[in-house]
């Protein structure tokens, strides 16, 4: 029983990281109606540069956030410059096909020239404090529990800052309706420019999380594209506190299921999540 | 004001207005009639530039609109309340409107407009807090206008507001309308209730299959018998 209670612990530890990952995503896709599948490139890439951030300025590792998610949030901006603004000029259902070609063609890019740069290798960011506190009998890694709660915090601040930002209320408008957007005077390139900015900043601060708590190596990016698909199905659009909820959900049913089952089973509790939401409930359990 | 001169129009191949010419002075109000898939819609999406016209002009206050992109129109002074309405379901009324004031036109005015969308509909001011989307169509209509006169607008066009709407609210829509207009908005109107509408505007223009069929005064049109078989039914013509 309490081998079941500590894995579950371990699955709500990742989960919070899937939500974040997958808050990202959601966001790109409900408010410019883009599939980016390579958000967990991104989210690689995030890894790699929290991970050099460390080594080469001797940053403490959750320090590090403050740089790379300036660098992601200017990443986005380039990326959107460069490639996602030219999809989003399209009427939505092209959009959808053509940000697949896109994510795809980036994805293979993106993972091709971080094993040019950083070889195959899987890093993972050593951490000065360690240890786990104990509770209830649970041990609870430090590490992984403030992983937790940063990725909390930082859901919490995007939510206040679409509720109460002059800019968030516009990007909501705009993924509600981008037309009645317009008709109030929005500049919906602006939105979109701002909501994939936002997106790939929780990318890299996701990436950094995953590189401290766990590990990165350029094929991660798949893995995470997938789970935060599967989150973004599960929780719904909309609200970014269900995608966080929904992430947890995932993490800790993948948990249950490889303590029933035997943990190859972990990977596929998702993907059966997936299509049990998509026929219960399509617009998943927190979606407007 | 708004002049619009030899507009063409398309949805890809299929041709919507075909050299429609038309225009609303200041503090005018107008209306425009027709029958359905007339093109009435398509000419306001066009004038709001939601909508890239094939051909012609579309001159506001002196300025050509044709280059412009639908928000910064809003920023010009030229609101549309679309059909359907279009609100953000999701949102407060409060939000709505509050997202009418974004350009920078109206954001200095965000106060003002507030106290004028309240004053004009108090209901709203009570279901400030409330989900637009939990409200009837009549309420979801007043914080559409509502919403489009917090962009300050100096020309006001409206997109069917009776639409499935109660005759008493109808009524009461109408009865803003020229409110908003004796504040010195220009208003141009299009409505398929024929009777407010004409009751309502100082001109009309006729538009069928994409062309200008009639113009004139509003009084002028409500006595034409062409207008009144095709508008306002067969008891109207026999009365």
């Amino acid at each position: 029983m309490s081998i079941l209670a500590q894995q579950l612990v371990l699955g709500l530890l990742i989960g919070g990281l899937y939500g974040l990952a997958a808050a990202g995503l959601s966001l790109v896709f409900g408010v410019l109606k883009v599939l980016n599948v390579a958000h967990g490139e991104l989210i690689m890439l995030g890894g790699y540069a929290a991970f050099w951030t460390v080594a080469l300025l001797g940053l403490d590792p959750f320090v590090s956030l403050l740089v790379v998610v300036p660098l992601s949030l200017l990443l986005g901006v380039g990326l959107y410059w460069g490639l996602f603004g030219f999809v989003v000029r399209a009427d939505e259902e092209t959009r959808i096909k053509n940000s697949l070609l896109i994510g795809f063609g980036l994805g293979l890019a993106l993972h091709a020239l971080a094993v040019l740069l950083w070889t195959a290798d899987e890093r993972s960011i050593v951490t000065p404090y360690g240890g786990s506190i104990t509770l209830a009998g649970l041990s609870i890694p430090i590490v992984r529990l403030a992983s937790l709660l940063i990725a909390l915090a930082l859901i919490g601040g995007l939510h206040l800052l679409l509720a109460r930002w002059r800019w968030g209320k516009a990007i909501r408008a705009t993924a509600e309706d981008w037309q009645a957007a317009l008709l109030t005077g929005i500049d919906v390139r602006r939105a979109y420019l701002l909501a994939f900015a936002i997106g790939t900043g929780l990318a890299g601060a996701a990436g950094t999380l995953v590189s401290i708590g766990y590990s990165t190596s350029p094929s991660i990016g798949l893995e995470w594209t997938l789970k935060a698909l599967i989150v973004v199905v599960l929780a719904g659009l909309g609200s970014m506190l269900g995608t966080f909820v929904g992430g947890l959900v995932l993490g800790v049913a993948e948990a249950a299921s490889a303590a029933a089952f035997g943990g190859p089973y972990r990977e596929v509790v998702g993907l059966v999540l997936f299509v049990v939401v998509l026929v219960v409930r399509p617009r998943g359990l927190f979606g407007r | 004001m708004l002049e619009i001169r030899d507009l063409d129009a398309a949805y890809g191949d299929i041709r919507v207005l075909s050299g429609v010419t038309l225009s609303v002075g200041p503090g005018e109000i107008v209306a425009l009639l027709g029958p359905n898939g007339a093109g009435k819609t398509t000419l306001l999406n066009s004038i709001a530039g939601l909508l890239r016209p094939r051909a012609g002009a579309i001159r506001f206050e002196g300025e050509d609109l044709g280059a412009l992109h639908a928000h910064l129109i809003v920023e010009r002074g030229l609101a549309l309340v679309p059909e359907g309405r279009r609100l953000f379901g999701g949102m407060t009324v409060g939000e709505n409107l509050e997202l009418g004031a974004f350009a920078p036109r109206a954001r200095p005015t965000k106060a003002a407009g507030f106290e004028r969308v309240y004053g004009l509909f108090p209901d709203l001011y009570q279901r400030r807090r409330q989900l637009v989307r939990s409200l009837s169509g009549g309420q979801q209509q007043m914080v559409a206008v509502g919403r489009a006169l917090m962009t300050n607008p100096r020309l006001l066009m409206l997109d069917e507001p009776s639409l499935g709407i109660a005759p008493r609210l109808v009524r009461s829509i109408m009865a803003s309308l020229a409110e908003i207009n004796r504040a010195g908005v220009a208003v141009f109107l299009v409505e398929q209730n024929v009777q407010a509408a004409l009751g309502l505007a100082h001109r009309a223009y006729v538009l069928e299959a994409g062309r200008i069929a009639g113009h004139g005064a509003a009084a002028d049109l409500l006595r034409d018998p062409h207008v009144r078989r095709a508008y306002l039914g067969p008891l109207a013509v026999r009365e």
